[in-house]
This record gives structure tokens, C-alpha cells and sequence, in this order.
């Protein structure tokens, strides 16, 4: 059976990230940029299920600028099988990122879709939830467990406020990963260096003619309010008088 | 202009994420009602018809929605979104499940975990784990938007809004609900508590964790909260984690100890009121951001603010 995960081209988690003065944004010249953090722990999942011999194919696809195919390259090294990367400079909501996902889905025809349950730039939790609703396929969000049963169904343990739910789903279907899910892997030298001969195909978002014009218009990017300085305390006694005096909190 | 609020419940009782959700919808229409979807959930669809401001409570139950499948909501939902402009939902695990399942079917897109409603039109959310704030306008005939419970009041109880039972649209749904496990605390919900302590990875080990963190969790009537190191280290069950990727929450004071303060664990709690860092590290980043911080061992620290205490 053939999975298709999805990555995004983000921001390296560990940047500090600075707004722009003019408020149009964050500032992304020059900063170091990065696989999404739960899109390869995705990619793992996907690496993990073709090892058992459960995947056949793994199919890795990255909607965003050239620069995306370095991250199409890292899950290849990782162990994907190929990339395709649909190229834009467009920044896409969600909603767009869903129905573009949606026609390559309609092309590779995977039985599972494995993406992260979120991008920590736009931090919208909704891509895999949408893409879901476009196929008409089940949905299991928030995975920390995926179980298949053959190409018929899916356990998923998910990561619910309160513990933890399983839910079952039949396949097709699509499957976000939450942080415990795995551990993904470093890439070896030699599989960077193989991954360099796996095939990536790069096509125009644009020509896939589905409607990706924004929805929303972005009016400003501002910094949040900054907190006041504190203060340093000497000892235990000296933290609760100011809080119960000072602070009033207790 | 009227709004359709997805109520935060458990069968039983209303969280009140759902009356915090419905402040925000407030000040987008006069006109909400609150749709609370389960299985014998009529005790959480009366005490949402107390919230003061609410115009109906519909009431739907399935077994399906008892466990609030994807599925079985989105269907639910989305042909009484004929009947409104805006869909609102607290931003929980539930929430953020649904909501963007719903704006796709009505083919809109969603607006996730805004923290203020400017007007109609117009919101604002955290981007980058909360280092930037977002303003954005909306021209979607409908809004599908999740709220940030820890942004907004909860409205006041004092109203008698009418109950409305609305039958559950058949499904054929592709997902089933096999089993949960739900984590047995007797202290108050993280999300909503007023004092917050939370332990990090200086702690070592799952006895100490407890150990350290329980008696004072106890003797300030607080939730426990723990980092991302902490849970992946196993001191701590997963749904304690707060930060970009566990819990949002806002209480009055939060106590971090052991806790290094990363972008991703300050994103969950740097709205809090007051925050009290204990680390022996003069460096951690965590004192950048604290109003009150105590450089000293945890080990001696937490004794002796068990007896200041009293």
C-alpha cells in the first residue's frame, strides 16, 4: 500500500523569530529553516511501516518555494521513496494547502495520508483535518499510536485533553501525528548521499487549477506585549511574603 | 447575525471553556445559540442554558457524538450552519478536531485559536508558538473559527434559555470509538485552574515529580503542569504538558520549577498573571520572563516554601 506524507518547510524550531518593523510580517531572510518537527516524526511513521513491509511506498510531497525540495531531500534520506514538490511562493491558508493535497491524492491514490498534526509557524492545526473532509475519509488526529490492520482499517491512539482515545478507521484515510508518535531518525551520510538519486518531480501548484487565492487578509504581524521585568528573591520565605503582599496571588 | 457555539462537555458536566467560547461570540452577534452534541447529555445542555446572553440550546445525541467522532460532528453541524454566520468553538482537543473538518465541508477558511475578536470581521491569534501575534480579516460569508478559552471570561450564568432536541443526522461513518483512558485527578482541570505548579526535567525521575509536586499542588489548591521534557521522560502523563503542543493555560500565578523556560514551553503559559520561576540555573531562560525567581535547588527550595507556607 502507498502512504503519502506531506511536509512543510518551516522555520527551525530553536529561532528565536523577529517581526518585521513594518508589521507585514516575520522576518525569514537568512534564518535557518527546517522540516517541520511533526512532519518527520510523520515521515518516521511512514519509514517505520514500509521496514515491517506493510507500506510499499512511501511518496513524500512539499507545497512551497524551490528551497522545499532540501526538505523533500531529508525525508528521502530518511527512507521515502520519492518526493513531489507542487511550486509556489504563494504563502497558502490551510484551505488551499487541503485542496491542492486533495488533487495529488486523486493522482498517487496512497490508502493512507501520515502528516503532522500541526506546522509550528502558522500553528493552525487544520491541513489534515480539512484534507479529510475535501476526500470524505475518516479522520484520526492527534496520533501517539498507529496500529493497521492489513489495507482495511487503522487503530489510532489519540492524544485527547484528559488521556488518551482510540479510535478505529477504516482505510482510506488520513492520520495526524502528534509528538509521541515516535523518535524520528537522523539521516545517515550514505542514505543523504542515496537520497540524492531518488526522483523528485516538481510541477506548478498553479496548474493543478484548483482555487488557492487567500481568504483571509493578513492586516499586521505585531510583537505580543512584553512582560515587566521581575525580580530575583533571596529565599522561600521571602517568594511567599511577596506573593501573598505584593502579588496578592495567594 | 447569528452564531452557533459547540459546546466542551463530557456527557455529564459543561466545561467552561463553552462559556468562555460564548463571550467571544458575544461580541459577534446578540443572537447565540450553543449546540451541545453526546449521549445522554441533557444535564450539560441545561446548565448551558444558564449561561446569561444564550438564545437556544440545541440538544443532538448519537452514539457517535457521544465520543464526538470527526465524522459524526462534522456531519452533525454542518446543515445548521444554514441557519448561521459564525461557528465558534473552544481551541481543546475536540475542538480543534471538528472545526476544521466543518470549515472545509462549507468550503471556508478556518480561523484557529484567536485570542481577541476586534470586530465582526477581524481577529487576532498567536503565530510561532505565540512570538508573534496575527491580525487577520475575514471576508468568509460563514466563520469557522476556535477560540482560545484563556483569552476570554467566562460569561455569567443567570439566563433560561429554551432547549431545543434536534434529531442526529445518519451517518455512514468510516471511524468507531474502541476505548479511552482518562488520567484520575482529584485536582482542578489544568486549563482552568487558578494556580498552576509545574515540574520540568531537573525533577529525574516520575517519584520525585510527584513527590515534589503533589504536596504543594495540595496545599495551594493547584493543577500540575509539567514540560515537554518532563512528560517525554515519563515523570509526567502527556495531557500535563503545557506549551505549544500540550496545554494553553492563564492562571493567576504559575510556578515553574526545575523548568529551563524553551520558546515551546513558554508558549503555553507566559499569559499567566504572575509567574514564579525556581531554578538553579541564573542563566535559564525561564527567569527571563518570571516576575518573582528563585535561584536555589529545588531540592531545598521546595521544603522550605512548604513551611513558609504554613
Amino acid at each position: 500500500m502507498k502512504v503519502l506524507v506531506p511536509v512543510k518547510r518551516v522555520i527551525d524550531y530553536n529561532v528565536k523569530v523577529r517581526v518585521k518593523s513594518d508589521q507585514t510580517g516575520v522576518d525569514l531572510a537568512n534564518v535557518k529553516m527546517s522540516m517541520n518537527p511533526f512532519d518527520e516524526i510523520a515521515v518516521e511513521e511512514a519509514v517505520r511501516l514500509r521496514e515491517k513491509g506493510v507500506a510499499t511506498e512511501v511518496v513524500v510531497v512539499s507545497i512551497g518555494p524551490a528551497q522545499a525540495q532540501d526538505t523533500i531531500r531529508t525525508a528521502l534520506a530518511m527512507g521515502a521513496d520519492r518526493g513531489l514538490l507542487l511550486q509556489t511562493d504563494q504563502d497558502l491558508e490551510p484551505l488551499a494547502v487541503a485542496k491542492l493535497l486533495q488533487a495529488v491524492v486523486g493522482e498517487e491514490q496512497p490508502k493512507l495520508v501520515l502528516m503532522g498534526k500541526q506546522a509550528i509557524d502558522g500553528d493552525n492545526n487544520a491541513v489534515g483535518q480539512m484534507l479529510a473532509a475535501l476526500l470524505d475519509w475518516p479522520q484520526a488526529t492527534f496520533a501517539s499510536a498507529v496500529e493497521l490492520n492489513g489495507e482495511a482499517s487503522a487503530k489510532v491512539t489519540r492524544e485527547v485533553d484528559g488521556g488518551l482515545q482510540t479510535i478505529e478507521v477504516d482505510l482510506p484515510a488520513v492520520v495526524t501525528a502528534d509528538l509521541r508518535l515516535n523518535e524520528p531518525r537522523y539521516a545517515s551520510l550514505p542514505n543523504i548521499m542515496k537520497a540524492k538519486k531518488k526522483p523528485i518531480e516538481v510541477k506548478a501548484a498553479a496548474d493543478y487549477g484548483v482555487d488557492i487565492a487567500p481568504r483571509l487578509t493578513v492586516l499586521k504581524v505585531t510583537e505580543p506585549p512584553k512582560r515587566g521585568g521581575g525580580v530575583k528573591v533571596e529565599t522561600a520565605a521571602d517568594l511567599v511574603m511577596k506573593l501573598k503582599n505584593e502579588a496578592g496571588v495567594l | 447575525m447569528a452564531v452557533l457555539v459547540l459546546a466542551d462537555h463530557d456527557n455529564a458536566h459543561l466545561r467552561d471553556t463553552t462559556a468562555k467560547t460564548v463571550t467571544a461570540a458575544q461580541i459577534l452577534s446578540t443572537d447565540v445559540d450553543v449546540l451541545v452534541l453526546g449521549e445522554g447529555a441533557k444535564a450539560v445542555a441545561d446548565a448551558a442554558a444558564q449561561i446569561a446572553g444564550v438564545r437556544k440550546v440545541l440538544l443532538m445525541e448519537g452514539p457517535e457524538l457521544k465520543a464526538m467522532l470527526a465524522e459524526a460532528a462534522a456531519a452533525a453541524v454542518v446543515p445548521l450552519m444554514d441557519g448561521y454566520d459564525a461557528f465558534l468553538t473552544p481551541a481543546t482537543s475536540v475542538g480543534k478536531n471538528v472545526a476544521p473538518r466543518i470549515a472545509a465541508k462549507l468550503d471556508v477558511s478556518q480561523i484557529s485559536d484567536v485570542i481577541e475578536v476586534v470586530d465582526g470581521s477581524t481577529f487576532v491569534r498567536p503565530i510561532y508558538a505565540g512570538n508573534a501575534l496575527e491580525t487577520v480579516s475575514s471576508s468568509e460569508a460563514k466563520k469557522v473559527i476556535t477560540v482560545r478559552p484563556t483569552a476570554f471570561k467566562a460569561a455569567a450564568d443567570g439566563g433560561s434559555a429554551p432547549v431545543e432536541t434536534v434529531a442526529a443526522p445518519t451517518v455512514q461513518a468510516h471511524a468507531r470509538f474502541v476505548s479511552e483512558a482518562v488520567t484520575a485527578s482529584d485536582r482542578p482541570e489544568l486549563g482552568a485552574a487558578r494556580i498552576v505548579v509545574s515540574g520540568g526535567r531537573a525533577l529525574g525521575s516520575a517519584e520525585e515529580f510527584n513527590g515534589v509536586l503533589e504536596p504543594l499542588a495540595d496545599k495551594l489548591g493547584a493543577a500540575i503542569g509539567a514540560s515537554r521534557a518532563a512528560v517525554d521522560a515519563g515523570y509526567a502523563p502527556n495531557d500535563y504538558q503545557v506549551g505549544q503542543t500540550g496545554k494553553v493555560v492563564a492562571p493567576d500565578l504559575y510556578i515553574a520549577i526545575g523548568i529551563s523556560g524553551a520558546i515551546q514551553h513558554l508558549a503555553g503559559m507566559k499569559d499567566s498573571k504572575v509567574i514564579v520561576a525556581i531554578n538553579k540555573d541564573p542563566e535559564a531562560p525561564i527567569f527571563q520572563i518570571a516576575d518573582y525567581g528563585l535561584v536555589a535547588d529545588y531540592k531545598t527550595a521546595i521544603p522550605e516554601l512548604m513551611r513558609a507556607l504554613g
